[in-house]
């Protein structure tokens, strides 16, 4: 559905995005994840043909960006949520959503339907004929998603949905886009929230001008942790230390409390091993789980560094 | 470029227009005020000078109708002002150059969007201002003194180039302003050298015949074409989202 090659954005001097090289499959729900300033809405602007590249290539719903002949076929193909609602605020959510129908040359029977359907959905059929100026935030970032859909584009951009957005509007929101999800649908989603991410997305990318990473959600934090295995135990940590490396090979183990954190390679058969080396050497084992870092960890940690950890 | 493309954006902003008061009014005001106000005054003049000439007279109710060439200035600056900085305002632009819509057809809808209820408004106000002045010097001239070829200059030639000049300068100037008010009153600079021809015609300097006319619309078609290639290029998608400010 996406596929991009070194696709790069200056703006004079400042480089925005810098050799993008990406793909989203159909039907996935892609995270695009990075701090402000990091590039992600200049990505979606090009990707969607509003401003140009400065080079690379990419190719979004069968049809090339910067070819002008593709331009319109290609904007009718995908649908759009911008940073900023940008909603009529004088016109009815009806009013906004018939305009870019007729925009999209949505033949008007089925433009009708489409917004009964869309508004149906977000619960906002209702308030179809009040001015969008007296909706709360969250309320108009649905009828900003809904305009998105209204020509029911193959693929969808948003950018930030949930960003300015009180918790519940954020909960909405969130409800609404795995709604779409569940429809099959392909979104590229902009954000910084990573628990959004995570909960929505089937795969992240990290920006930060440069793509430092891309996978699951779990990948990505699973090849953070590497692995490490935290037992909780009864008895004089340093010895059991030894009895552990001693048994597994030297190895970084850190005290925390009650707890040792072991680094481990191989999960299902070293933690059998440590709990054995524990019960050998006079320990009691209260508990022993596998650590994962959280999203947010792998996060900070490639965003600062620049690059993937080794 | 896609004329129906172009006209789904015009019907939107003409009925986002309907809804601003103080449009409307100055739609319906201004031509209303010219011609009623200026018919009764040439009425009262020649009331109260039994000695006039007929060529005051007629030098008079050319004058007077020049006021159709400024309301082609004044109404529709403050329209293409609304419709374009009013979007930028609401950031409801960047949704709109989504849409499979290219930048000529948007840019094309608003000035039609400004242009036609201007025309409209210019052409009624003309019709009753000629059937006024008709009827009021008929007894003094002794013939019917409209139609004539002056006001079909005025209002089918004049006017219009003067209108799209004007819309052409409150694009370009949409571009660097913040507020609707504000690009009202930097495009209103433009009735400055409008008025000054007035005056220039009140006291005989510049008469406003149909040569005068003329020319002066063949003057301002040119600087017309000249502003239009300025305003394409800042009605270019990637310059409205990257550096309008
Ligand atoms: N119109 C512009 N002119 C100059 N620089 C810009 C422009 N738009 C974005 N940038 C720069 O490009 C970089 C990426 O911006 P952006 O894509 O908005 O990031 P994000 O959406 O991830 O916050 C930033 O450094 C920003 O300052
Ligand atoms: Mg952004």
């Amino acid at each position: 559905m996406i596929h991009t090659d070194g696709l790069t954005k200056q703006f004079g001097t400042v480089t925005a995005v810098d050799h993008l090289t990406l793909d989203v499959p159909e039907g996935e729900v892609f995270g695009f994840l990075g701090p402000n300033g990091a590039g992600k809405t200049t990505t979606v602007r090009m990707l969607s043909s509003l401003i140009s590249r400065t080079s690379g290539s990419a190719e979004v719903a069968g049809h090339q960006i910067g070819d002008p002949s593709a331009e319109l076929k290609l904007r009718h193909q995908i649908g759009i949520l911008p940073e900023n609602v940008g909603l009529y605020e004088s016109s009815s959510a009806y009013e906004n959503l018939e305009y870019y129908g007729q925009l999209q040359r949505v033949e008007a029977t089925a433009l009708r339907q489409s917004i009964e359907r869309l508004l149906r959905m977000l619960d906002l059929w209702e308030k179809r004929d009040l001015p969008v100026a007296t909706f709360s935030k969250g309320m108009k970032q649905k009828v900003a998603i809904a305009r998105a859909l209204v020509h029911d584009p193959v693929l969808l951009f948003l950018d930030e949905p949930t960003a300015n957005l009180d918790p519940e509007a954020s909960k909405t929101v969130r409800e609404f886009i795995l709604e779409l999800k569940r429809e099959r649908r392909t979104i590229f989603l902009n954000t910084h929230h990573l628990d959004e991410a995570e909960r929505i997305c089937d795969r992240v990318g990290i920006l930060n001008t440069r793509l430092v990473t891309t996978g699951t959600p779990g990948e990505l934090k699973l090849g953070m942790s590497g692995h490490r295995t935290v037992v909780t135990v009864d008895g004089p940590m340093e010895t059991l230390a030894a009895a552990i490396r001693s048994r597994l090979g030297d190895r970084r183990i850190d005290v925390q409390g009650s707890s040792l954190v072991v680094d481990v390679t191989d999960p299902d058969r070293e933690n059998p091993e440590i709990a054995a080396a524990i019960v050998g050497a006079g320990g009691r084992l209260r508990q022993l789980t596998q650590a994962s870092a959280s999203l947010e960890d792998v996060y900070l940690k490639l965003v600062h560094e620049g690059g993937p950890s080794a | 470029m896609r004329l129906s493309q172009a006209w789904i954006v015009a019907r939107h902003d003409l009925s986002m227009i309907r809804r601003r008061r103080t449009i409307l009014g100055a739609l319906i005001a201004m031509p209303a005020g010219v011609s009623i106000g200026f018919p009764l005054l040439v009425w009262y003049i020649i009331v109260k000078s039994p000695g006039i000439t007929d060529g005051v007279i007629i030098s008079f109710v050319d004058a007077f109708a020049f006021w159709f060439a400024i309301a082609g200035v004044m109404l529709p600056s403050s329209i293409s002002a609304y419709s374009i900085v009013g979007e930028k305002t609401e950031k409801s632009l960047e949704p709109l150059l989504a849409t499979p819509t290219t930048d000529g057809e948007i840019l094309l809808g608003k000035v039609l969007a400004a242009f036609l209820p201007t025309m409209v408004s210019i052409w009624a106000g003309a019709t009753v201002y000629m059937v006024l002045i008709d009827a009021i010097t008929r007894g003094t001239l002794g013939y019917l003194y409209y139609p004539n070829l002056t006001i079909v200059v005025l209002v089918f030639a004049l006017a219009p180039i003067v209108a799209v000049l004007a819309i052409e300068i409150s694009v370009a100037v949409s571009s660097r302003v913040q507020d609707v008010r504000s690009a009202q009153q930097i495009s209103g600079v433009l009735f400055l050298p409008f008025i000054l021809l007035y005056v220039a015609a009140e006291i005989q300097v510049f008469p406003l015949d149909t040569d005068h006319l003329l020319l002066l619309a063949g003057i301002l078609g040119l600087v017309a074409l000249v502003t239009f290639r300025i305003c394409r290029r800042v009605f270019d998608r990637e310059t409205i989202l990257t550096r309008w400010k």
